[in-house]
């Protein structure tokens, strides 16, 4: 075989607005990356075939699997995950919707949802709930039954839009 | 049970040229890794285990749309999110636009490029699909240069296609939707964003109807039979041609009969569609 290929690759990258710089084996997951050698656990790996959403983590400004990229394909991105997003309060808001309107009983999906749930509030819009279903359907929740977490992206849409309700 | 890639090397191309040498180097162990969304899964679950990766997620010359004159060309990288949302796309080939929407999840269709779901060749995804209705062209690079391979040829079988190991699929050429053409593409899932039960892709041009289905076999197919009797205005007849033509699988999912069953009724539903399109 060819020393073209290595079972190991150096990648730089920022994490949560920090320069890393690491070594990692070519089939790291970038969800474990994240968790083991970073200690970011917030991100959970669940799945690891990329059907839960537990792992969704933002590379270079959009919601992606954490299961579903190698740690070698995150050489010169930017990556933010739930700690980093919730140090800046970026999304304070949607946390304390969450939090309001029980959103969570384990929380074991939570940081997934979070992440979703703020990509889809940063596009333009302010979306329904039909919108909000169909966004966050890529996130399972096993708890919650899913209306309460409805409730607390809606209530951060219109917050948001400047249309909060009393 | 832990689910971890089993992989047996990395490289990452440069450019195109690279990665051709890289696939030749590999002695018919490489494996193309594109967005990833379909084979990160797949070496997770050991249906794939140590490939040899070439990563060409960074060639930024295998992206975006282009303005061919007759043809719109779509480079392989081109991911789902970009398909859905760009303009030549909805105006002239608007049937992958409407798959986007019902394609996986966001965070998935972030991260996957259409030249990976047809290279995947999976009978359950949309674009195969769909490109074959459109009859489109695929544009192949490898080292003895580039050369074309119509849809009708590209699909070998359940994930087989007319690709060497060390070719690359670059671009994708679909025809622009002529003036009054619809395009229209009906499924059953049963949850928002899972692979189909089945689906129907429906193109109908001054020259004829296409039909394909998804998830009804083991390559999309063009379905002849039910195209003749819609060419011939008898839907009833296209239905019981469709049911006929396919063969179906049956799983945990559905069963064939209930797949052959929906096959019918989607393709009603595609021709309502295309008749409220037309009023």
């Amino acid at each position: 075989m060819t020393e073209m290929f290595r079972d190991k690759v150096d990648i730089n990258l920022t994490v949560n607005g920090e320069a890393v710089e690491a070594q990692v084996p070519v089939g790291q997951h970038a969800v474990d990356f994240l968790r083991h050698e970073l200690g970011l656990t917030g991100a959970h790996a669940s799945c690891e075939h990329g059907v839960c959403g537990a792992c969704t983590i933002r590379v270079d400004g959009d919601a992606v699997r954490g299961c579903l990229v190698l740690a070698a394909q995150l050489d010169g991105s930017e990556v933010w995950t739930v700690e980093g997003l919730s140090e800046t309060d970026e999304i304070r808001d949607l946390q304390e919707a969450f939090v309001a309107r029980n959103a969570l009983q384990c929380g074991f999906c939570t940081p997934g949802m979070l992440v979703s749930a703020q990509e889809l509030l940063s596009q333009d819009g302010v979306p329904d709930r039909a919108m909000i279903r169909e966004h966050m359907s890529g996130n399972y929740c096993r708890c919650t039954g899913y209306e309460a977490i409805v409730d607390a992206v809606e209530s951060v849409a219109q917050q948001r839009a400047g249309k909060a309700k009393p | 049970m832990p689910v971890k890639a089993s992989v047996g090397g990395y490289a990452r191309a440069k450019d195109l040229r690279h990665a051709i040498e890289l696939l030749s180097s590999a002695d018919g162990m490489a494996r193309v890794l594109a967005g990833g969304q379909s084979l990160v899964p797949a070496m997770n679950m050991r249906l794939s285990t140590g490939d040899l990766l070439v990563d060409i997620s960074r060639l930024s010359e295998l992206r975006g749309v282009t303005d061919d004159g007759d043809t719109i060309c779509i480079g392989s990288l081109t991911r789902h999110v970009d398909v859905g949302r760009d303009p030549l796309i909805n105006q002239h080939a608007p049937l992958l636009a409407k798959a986007v929407e019902v394609i996986a999840h966001a965070a998935i269709r972030n991260r996957g490029t259409i030249g990976g779901a047809i290279a995947h060749a999976d009978p359950a995804a949309e674009f195969p699909a769909c490109i074959l209705a459109l009859g489109a062209v695929l544009h192949v690079e490898g080292p003895d240069g580039t050369r074309t391979i119509t849809a009708e040829d590209f699909f070998h079988g359940l994930f087989e296609t007319d690709l060497e190991p060390e070719e690359i699929l670059t671009a994708i050429s679909v025809p622009k939707a002529e003036q009054g053409e619809l395009q229209v593409l009906q499924e059953v899932t049963r949850r928002s964003g899972d692979y189909a039960l089945a689906g129907v892709c429906v193109v109908r041009r001054a020259g004829g109807h296409r039909v394909t289905m998804i998830s009804v076999g083991d390559q999309p197919a063009l379905a002849k039979a039910a195209m003749a009797k819609l060419d011939a205005g008898d839907i009833d007849g296209a239905v019981d041609a469709l049911r006929a033509e396919i063969d179906p699988p049956s799983d945990t999912n559905a069963s064939a009969s209930y797949r052959r069953h929906i096959a019918g009724v989607l393709l009603r539903r595609a021709m309502a569609e295309i008749s409220g399109d037309e009023a």
